[in-house]
């Protein structure tokens, strides 16, 4: 019996599992137990969520392997890690720790300004931001195993999120209706593969799983996403900087799930407490939207 | 027929998917009500404990013990053996399953996500692809447990009267060999 590891499909097939789910973002050991307890389908672990590095400043890179290794310890669902964009190296040190995911990601200081990481030659899987179809299928050509929309992290502000879903949707719907000879132009504009403008050209979808990230900060911001056609959503300072973060935290994976049931969705809005304050991503100057990383 | 796919989180769109494609009905399910009428359920792949706990909460929990017990065929892949199971070991703090199956199963036992594979098994027979994603093993079955597949000596496929769990995920394949096995042989 021959068995293959690190292939596409346990690689996009791992992806498949945590649909429907929330991922959340947790900064030690305390809150990745919070997160499970509270029906997270994974955890991506870092050293400061989003809202922090976006306050503090400073150069934002790949977390300790102490405390990455603390999470993989105190959890059993899937742990993912960040890795600043081209990093190679800090991906390479990630897969030694048997991160379950690596997300390629904005949210800490690029290093590579013109390329991202060639994830082929990994066994980890990768998840990688995109804030239009052209970007998600140029990671997609690279080796990303699943796509996350963008948003604007650290803010607490949907609105880009939505942008970016419309966006992408938007794009595919394009795409799907279009002649065939029409479709090199279409390639072309969106600086894409022709071959994977193809395939998304006649299935109607993107070929991993799509979730949704940045700004999502309440069970109904989850629905939303979820009713925008997401097929689970990411919430990073949404919950660790608000006023009860098990409790949001239960609610968003509730909400994630009855996305389509108003009732349901009322129920679990009920006596949260407070949200993040958040950051209207309009009053942020462009060169810190970190949206705009990523080529 | 009419196959039910619990749709609380995981992949049941392909489960879906491919009960539609075999000329079923697959209602999403998502809440206790919903169970009535269904000639078969499926319990899909996803997280373990992310199921069990939208299950307690949404009150699904005793309902699927009950339909179990009146003899409602179901099959679990991946997350859905372990829900179908017994005893686990290796779950999260005070994790519920439906159970139904006498087995002790173990989970993530193949490993973290580095260690997925996808290779040929054989099913009841048939040489099937299966592929494994951080996915389960049994680690020990009671006398009404019949094994279906074995992967490196330890069960991956297992059936008890109208129960059948997977340890991998045949939803990903282009094979429907494991889902008519459960139509054909087990709900009609």
């Amino acid at each position: 019996m021959s068995e293959a590891t690190g292939t596409a499909r346990v690689k996009r097939g791992m992806a498949e599992m945590l649909k429907g789910g929330v991922i959340m973002d947790v900064v030690n050991v305390e809150q990745a137990k919070i997160a499970e307890d509270s029906g997270a389908c994974a955890v991506m672990a870092l050293e400061r969520v989003p809202a922090d590095i976006r306050a503090q400043g400073g150069v934002a890179r790949m977390s300790d392997p102490d405390m990455i290794q603390k999470i993989q310890a105190a959890v059993r669902i899937p742990v993912m890690a960040k890795v600043r964009i081209g990093h190679f190296v800090e991906a390479q040190i990630l897969e030694s720790l048997e991160v379950d995911y690596i997300d390629e990601s904005e949210v800490l200081t690029p290093t590579d300004y013109e390329n991202h990481i060639e994830k082929w030659n990994f066994k980890v899987p990768f998840v990688c931001g995109a804030t239009n179809l052209g970007e998600a299928l140029r990671r997609i050509n690279e080796g990303a195993a699943m796509i996350r929309s963008k948003g604007e992290a650290g803010t607490g502000d949907v609105s880009n999120a939505m942008t970016h879903m419309r966006k992408i949707g938007g794009e595919i719907r394009r795409l799907t209706s279009m002649r065939e000879d029409e479709l090199y132009v279409a390639a072309k504009e969106m600086q894409a593969p022709f071959a994977l403008v193809q395939e998304v050209a006649a299935t109607g979808k993107l070929p991993v799983v799509l979730f949704t990230a940045g700004g999502i900060a309440t069970p109904a911001d989850a629905a939303l996403m979820m009713q925008m056609g997401a097929d689970g959503v990411f919430i990073g300072s949404g919950i660790f900087k608000s006023g009860d973060p098990a409790q949001r935290a239960a609610a968003c994976v509730k909400a994630t799930t009855f996305f389509n049931d108003a009732k349901v969705l009322a129920d679990v809005s009920r006596g949260l407490g407070d949200a993040m304050v958040g950051i209207n991503v309009a009053d942020i100057p462009a060169p810190h939207r970190l949206a705009e990383r990523g080529w | 027929m009419k196959i039910g796919v619990l749709a609380l989180q995981g992949d049941f769109r392909e489960h879906q998917e491919i009960a539609l494609a075999l000329g079923h009905e697959a209602p999403a399910i998502r809440k206790g009500d919903e169970l009535v009428g269904l000639d078969g359920l499926i319990i899909p792949g996803g997280e373990s404990s992310t199921i069990a706990l939208l299950a307690k909460n949404f009150d699904l929990i005793n309902p699927i013990r009950k339909a179990i017990a009146d003899g409602l065929p179901v099959y679990g892949s991946c997350a859905g053996m372990i829900l179908l199971a017994d005893r686990i070991v290796d779950g999260a703090a005070n994790q519920e399953t439906f159970g139904g199956i006498d087995m002790v199963v173990k989970r993530n036992a193949f490993g973290r996500q580095v260690d997925s594979f996808e290779g040929e098994i054989d099913f009841n027979g048939s040489s099937i692809h299966g592929v494994f994603i951080r996915a389960p093993w049994v680690e020990s079955v009671g006398e009404q447990v019949q094994i279906l597949a074995q992967f490196q000596g330890h069960p991956v496929a297992v059936r008890q009267g109208k129960l059948l769990a997977t340890s991998f995920h045949p939803e990903l394949t282009d094979n429907a060999l494991v889902h008519r096995y459960f139509f054909d042989e087990m709900c009609s």
